[in-house]
């Protein structure tokens, strides 16, 4: 766990950058700082590798004061992920990733047995290995960043913007991955952005942080989007918040109604579209399971050309149906109760 | 010429080889003692400008100025060519003095950054990090110092000691053409051929600098 101890940072110059933060960032869960420019998030991620030292207050790592530890060895324990990656240019992916490693003694070869593997599990192949930098897209690029950031399996990372330089076709994927990766290793991990539909993508707690360096509300993105806590973070969490609360509910729960005829079904019963009067055939334009997020019922019925939703099983075969109407009573009820 | 070669090949032979020590060995110190200088006005900024200033100075010095007060400054015989040495030195270190701060500004912040967080110290961060990637700049220096020193080496012959230098003195007295050809042709070959090394071992050193970019 990493603790915030009513942590403040003046800069030279009299600027505040952190006022009085004090919060916590569970052991092996991805906590997101967030806010507009200026709020003091990246300032408050870099005191937890003493690239910044506070001007009060501690910051603690399972309890212990960093202020005392050597800063160079705290920071091989902690992973490092840089917006646009910030690779060495000098150095071939292969190396970048052992960077670590090898600072910490093993020798070029091992971190380079291991590298490879990593390289491997952020879903580049080998044969990227011996390329520079300069020969990588950016997407590539911040793939070797986290392989880098991970290498010597340190129990913390920061990441800082990682995602942001990149185009957001190839981010959505980074994203999928990240969340995939993070599942498996379950790291202790700070992630600071700008955006916030990001943070409560990624976030298993979200902190918000305002101008002037002060928290605005710390939660899971569920508590952000439903309950936020002032003016500024209903705002800063955007108008959609409503629908897009959706996406942290099943669609377990949600009663569906039997298949209609007009539902056309392949031999294995998998929907193939819907027949319409004048004898065309429409496409469902997708289907949900009841693993889906009321978000995706909720799009696919308003999307869908006869306002219906439709539900398939493991195999892929419709068994059920929600119509859109059903489903604004469903969550009128659920607001209700 | 083949002539003039043939019977002076000793002679020759030893303006060269005086030649090539007189412009390398102050190549080599220079740039050891600019290292050190250069990363100063980097690692202090405000350094930087007066060292830029400074070195601008010391470059601006007439090399026939520098190669007469020399002696007087540090005692040594108007015929030693350590003075030569010691000039050339100083040339280089005002030369490769700004290469080496403006090389190391170069690094992209971003670099540096990421090497103080992976947990580097300064001064492995100095040599596994920021000198590597500062070195296209640096050797482009070293270039233009190492080409200039062997061109200023021929200066010193007005004193008495300059390499390849002496066979234009030499033709000027005798109104012999054949030693001041052979003088510049092997100068010029010189500095020819010690750039291209240079380009060699740039290439050798910094493959990444060569690599397409390829945005796949």
């Amino acid at each position: 766990m990493i603790t915030f101890d009513d942590v403040v940072k003046v800069y030279p110059g009299g600027s505040t950058a952190v006022d009085h933060v004090s919060l916590e960032l569970p052991t092996g869960k991805m906590t997101v700082l967030v806010g507009p420019s200026g709020c003091g998030k990246t300032t408050s991620l870099r005191m937890i590798n003493r690239m910044i030292s506070p001007t009060s207050g501690r910051v603690l790592i399972d309890g212990k004061d960093i202020a005392g530890q050597d800063e160079a060895l705290l920071r091989r324990g902690i992973g490092y992920v840089i917006q646009s990656a910030g690779l060495f240019p000098h150095r071939t992916v292969l190396d970048n990733v052992a960077t670590v490693p090898v600072l910490l003694g093993k020798t070029r070869r091992e971190a380079r047995t291991a590298a490879l593997s990593l390289l491997e599990r952020v879903g580049l192949s080998a044969e990227f290995a011996k390329r520079y930098p300069a020969q990588l897209s950016g997407g590539q690029q911040q793939r070797v960043g986290v392989a880098r950031a991970l290498a010597a399996d340190p129990p913390i990372m920061l990441m800082d913007e990682p995602f942001s330089a990149v185009d957001p076709v190839v981010r959505e994927g980074l994203h999928r991955e990240f969340l995939r990766l993070q599942q498996d290793l379950g790291k202790t991990i700070a992630m600071v952005t700008h955006d916030i539909d990001e943070a409560i993508k990624l976030g298993d707690v979200v902190a918000i942080f305002r101008q002037g360096g002060k928290l605005a509300q710390v939660g899971t993105p569920q508590e952000l989007l439903t309950a936020p806590a002032d003016e500024f973070v209903a705002e800063f969490v955007g108008r959609d918040r409503g629908i897009r609360s959706l996406s942290f509910d099943s669609a377990a729960a949600l009663p569906v109604a039997d298949l209609p005829g007009t539902l056309a079904l392949d031999e294995a019963g998998r929907p193939t579209g819907w027949l319409m009067e004048s004898g065309q055939v429409l496409p469902t334009g997708g289907t949900f399971t009841a693993a889906d997020s009321l978000r995706l019922v909720t799009d696919l019925a308003i999307s869908s050309p006869v306002g219906i939703a439709v539900r398939v099983n493991e195999e892929g075969k419709a068994d059920g149906v929600v119509r859109h109407h059903d489903l604004a009573d469903y969550l009128a009820a659920r607001r209700a109760s | 010429m083949i002539t003039y070669l043939s019977n002076n090949s000793e002679t020759v032979l030893a303006a060269l080889r005086q030649h090539i020590t007189l412009a390398l060995i102050p190549v080599l110190l220079g740039f050891l003692i600019a290292l050190p200088i250069g990363y100063l006005g980097v690692r202090f900024p405000w350094l930087y400008h007066p060292l830029i200033n400074v070195a601008g100075v010391l470059y601006s010095i007439p090399s026939l100025a520098l190669f007469v007060f020399l002696p007087v400054i540090l005692g040594t015989k108007i015929l030693s060519p350590l003075n030569i040495v010691v000039a050339l030195t100083i040339y280089t270190v005002a030369l490769m003095a700004r290469t080496v701060a403006d090389g190391l500004r170069s690094v992209d912040r971003l670099v540096t950054e990421s090497a103080t967080a992976m947990g580097y110290r300064r001064l492995r961060r100095l040599f596994d990090v920021e000198l590597p990637v500062a070195l296209p700049v640096i050797l482009a220096g070293l270039r233009v110092a190492t080409v200039s020193n062997i061109s200023l080496v021929s200066v010193g012959a007005l004193i008495g000691i300059g390499g390849l230098g002496q066979l234009f003195t030499r033709g000027f007295q005798l109104f012999y053409i054949e030693p001041i050809l052979v003088g510049i042709i092997l100068s010029v070959l010189l500095a020819g051929i010690a750039d291209l090394i240079i380009v060699l071992i740039q290439r050798a050193v910094t493959p990444w600098t060569r690599v397409q970019r390829s945005r796949a």
